[in-house]
């Protein structure tokens, strides 16, 4: 179908907490702002994963209505964020020898070597997401940006891959199908918000974005500007509710109110013999519970996330290179003092991200919550651009999703 | 090795045998050197330490000490490992007269629980001040073991490593790729202690018998000798036509060397082989070149006997020992325990009860980058002082301080509540919905 150049930008992210749709588009200047937000609670999402299928069409059908009604625009087609434990990535390089008689690199000597690079044996049931370029080697020479020009007779790329299991990947998509709407790409969520979270210097020096979210916890290292490891992992605010629940006896319910209102990720010594007290439904007080034993809990669980993460990091050996340290952003990192705790871990400076370079509901952009999603925008402008520059017929080959579907 | 006509009278005299001993620490230990002597290992006198009386009594070593009997009554470090320690500080007079008088003294303890993880580094530090060199022979935890074993057995491989001359480690998890997964539990602990009896076997050849080309004590010594040296060995037997060739293959293969990973990274390789009468000038060729360029740049000390008794086999034991840099060590020093490293009759500090929570990570493979100052210069008593105030004062304040570190015991089935009926995660094979404050036995009192 033809689709010229679509006015608007919509990502959307299915999370175990939330399911939220942000709008945006360019302004006639060409900075990227968000025009619309909407969000439902998401009932069928466990870990990052869809558990009830028919709850989540609900859930994703009334958040797209709240931000069509905002941004006063109808949404066709989505950026969708995906995630899961099941999602790894890792790097590879891709050869390719320059036949050209002058040997010099022209753009489908580019094409082929990224091509090559994509030929990797995967497990026959996982499927690529993205496939992020690093650097270019020429003739063994390190650290090319772009080897359009220069003359070598081997050309090589590193690239990043970050791939899933074929039919988790899936669900989601059938699930906003479902209710006609299109899926232009998948993102992964991690790379999402590290897309809108970071600025370039950021990039540049060295860091690590964390997207500490309900079910699932997803980080991105950068280096040098590009990107060198992700990964997920399936331990979230879910994890540290389901321990409050299970250490102070009470229910799901009423364990997330109190550690929206009381809890930490330390324990300090104002917090030692405190007790917090909460009522019923009736308003009469019901039960008291030990501060110290809440932020105890919140404490070790935060602590075992943060220790996963930073030995998975510190075996790839990146550890050393993040100079501009750790960013912190989804629903966890409201929690008080989760960046001292996670600097005590990590030995990096650790702070709490912010969206950069996005302008637009001021309110929306402040909120850790929804860097996912307007990383999703971001990265949706990103292939807009892309596909402005190359000059097209405005056709919008959905390969992935075309080979993703046609695997049925 | 012609001795000139007028030779003094010490070339004649054979040399004297170093008197070897081993010692088991713990139930992993005991049962090991228990094997070692119903496989009829000559030449060596043996010992077992343990907590628990029970199982002391019903093992069947000619030399037995009783940790801890004040401390524990006789039932056992209940796999806390400062009690172990606490234990053998306890009967510290009883263990130095049970070293006293060897030149090799064998640790041989599985590490994870409480006896051996504490108490063998003590008995370690004891024998080395008597002027042993000591062996540690240590069994590390498999991977299905929980994590808090896993933190246990690798600080107390950080102590072995400190209060003994050389350490041995046999991951239980490799011996078990050895084998289906499917053989009997008796069976593979059988296994287990079968390759440590072929390893101090091994050894115990190595440093007794007279070879033709010989490798002695001393040899052993300068290998195996070096602060924080991780020594790791295998053994490996062929027989018939291209013996030299299947041998090969079989120690490169070796789970135990890590498909022979560790053997290039090797700073110091042992090689001891031994064959029947009819061992050829091109067999030895033929292995010790692949040995010398599978380890490039390892000092390579290489031994050769001929046993009659062998007939046709030919068998290669090789101790492989890597010496990690001093800059390593200093950065492991700062951040786990307080460690001397500068003194050489170091005092193997207690660590701090707190290290051994969940709040430890073994950080042993990331490289030096961040300069730590070295640790203090103490004075004995004042040394003396630290030592006893970690080990918690008298035995009363020990056994309450102990008794409150025990965790919670994991009696009911923890119900997983949201997680219920969905696909755990799975990490390191700790189920990870499950409450961390459970898995990490955090007391809430």
């Amino acid at each position: 179908m033809f689709d010229p150049s679509p006015s608007i930008i919509v990502g959307l992210e299915v999370g175990t907490s939330k399911v939220c749709a942000v709008v945006g588009e360019f302004s006639p200047g060409g900075v990227l702002s968000v025009i619309g937000l909407g969000q439902a609670r998401s009932r069928g999402v466990r870990k990052g994963e869809i558990v009830d299928g028919t709850a989540v069409g609900e859930d994703i059908r009334t958040a797209i209505a709240e931000a069509e009604q905002m941004a006063d625009a109808e949404i066709r087609s989505v950026f969708l964020g995906v995630s899961g434990a099941h999602i790894r990535g890792f790097n590879n390089r891709g050869r390719h020898s320059i036949v050209s008689a002058d040997r010099e690199i022209c753009d489908d000597d580019v094409l082929d070597v990224v091509k090559n690079a994509k030929a990797i044996n995967l497990p026959t049931d996982h499927h690529v997401i993205h496939v992020v370029r690093q650097h270019f080697l020429v003739d063994g020479q390190e650290d090319i940006l772009n080897p359009v020009g220069m003359l070598g007779a081997n050309l090589e790329v590193d690239v990043h891959v970050v791939h899933g299991i074929t039919n988790r990947l899936q669900n989601p998509i059938r699930a906003v199908k479902s209710l006609q709407l299109e899926v232009e790409d998948i993102v992964f969520n991690g790379m999402a918000s590290s897309l809108a979270v970071l600025s370039t210097g950021d990039k540049e020096l060295g860091s690590l974005v964390i997207d500490l979210g309900a079910g699932v916890t997803e980080y991105v290292v950068y280096c040098d500007g590009i990107i060198k490891h992700t990964g997920a992992l399936a331990v979230g605010g879910d994890h540290v509710t389901n321990d409050l629940a299970y250490g102070l006896k009470v229910s799901m319910g009423r364990a997330e109110d109190l550690k929206i209102a009381h809890g930490a990720a330390q324990v300090d010594e104002t917090a030692k013999g405190r007790m917090v007290s909460f009522n019923n439904e009736h308003n009469l007080p019901e039960r008291s519970i030990n501060l110290e034993h809440l932020r105890r809990i919140m404490c070790v669980r935060m602590e075992e996330i943060f220790g996963i993460i930073a030995e998975e990091i510190g075996n790839t050996g990146l550890l050393d290179y993040l100079r501009a340290g750790i960013f912190l952003c989804g629903g966890g990192s409201r929690m008080p003092g989760v960046a001292k705790l996670a600097e005590r871990i990590f030995g990096l400076p650790v702070s709490l991200a912010s969206t950069k370079s996005v302008s637009g509901l001021v309110s929306t952009l402040a909120q850790p919550e929804f860097a996912t999603a307007i990383g999703l925008v971001k990265f949706g402008s990103f292939q807009q651009d892309r596909q402005r520059n190359r000059g097209g017929l405005g056709f919008r080959l959905k390969r992935t999703i075309g080979q993703l579907l046609n695997r049925d | 090795m012609s001795t000139e006509p007028n030779a003094s009278i010490e070339a004649a005299q054979p040399k004297k045998a170093p008197a070897i001993r081993v010692v088991g620490v713990g139930g992993a230990g005991l049962n090991a050197v228990g094997h070692m002597m119903r496989a009829g290992l000559s030449g060596l006198s043996f010992a077992g330490a343990h907590s628990d009386a029970r199982l002391l009594a019903q093992s069947t070593l000619p030399d037995q000490v009783l940790l801890g009997a004040r401390l524990t009554r006789g039932l056992g470090a209940g796999g806390d490992p400062d009690i172990g320690r606490a234990a053998a500080e306890e009967d510290a007079e009883r263990l130095r007269q049970l070293c006293g008088g060897c030149d090799l003294l064998v640790v041989v303890a599985g590490l994870g629980g409480g006896t051996g993880s504490g108490a063998g580094p003590v008995i370690a530090q004891l024998a080395r001040e008597s002027g042993a060199l000591v062996l540690a022979l240590v069994a590390l935890p498999f991977d299905f073991e929980s994590q808090r074993r896993q933190q246990q057995a690798q600080l107390a491989l950080r102590h072995f490593k400190t209060a003994s001359d050389a350490v041995i480690c046999l991951p239980n998890q490799k011996v078990a790729q050895l084998m289906d997964e499917n053989t009997a539990l008796t069976d593979a602990f059988r296994i287990t202690n079968d390759m440590l009896v072929q390893g101090v076997r091994g050894i115990l050849h190595l440093v007794t018998r007279e070879g033709l080309i010989n490798v002695d004590f001393a040899d052993l010594c300068r290998v195996v000798r070096g602060r924080q040296a991780e020594s790791y060995f295998a053994t490996a037997e062929a027989r018939g036509e291209s013996r030299a060739r299947e041998l090969l293959e079989r120690l490169v293969s070796h789970p135990l060397l890590e498909n022979g990973r560790l053997l290039s990274e090797a700073d110091a390789v042992l090689v001891s082989l031994t064959g029947g009468p009819s061992l050829t000038l091109k067999e030895i060729r033929q292995v010790m070149e692949q040995i010398n360029r599978a380890c490039e740049g390892a000092q390579v000390v290489m031994g050769a006997a001929v046993d009659p008794a062998l007939g046709d086999a030919l068998t290669i034991t090789l101790v492989a020992t890597k010496r990690n840099p001093p800059e390593e060590t200093r950065e492991e020093a700062g951040s786990t325990s307080r460690m001397e490293f500068d003194n050489p009759a170091s005092e193997y500090n207690a660590a701090k009860a707190e290290s051994s929570h969940g709040s430890d990570r073994s950080s042993g493979e990331r490289p030096a980058s961040r300069f730590v100052p070295p640790a203090p210069d103490l004075s004995r008593e004042r040394v003396e002082e630290l030592l006893l105030k970690q080990g918690g004062g008298s035995p009363r304040q020990r056994k309450k301080a102990a008794r409150m570190r025990q965790g919670i015991l994991p009696l009911e089935v923890v119900p997983k509540g949201r997680f219920a009926k969905i696909e755990p995660t799975v990490h390191r094979g700790e189920d990870l919905d499950t409450p961390t404050y459970i898995r990490r036995c955090v007391a809430l009192n």
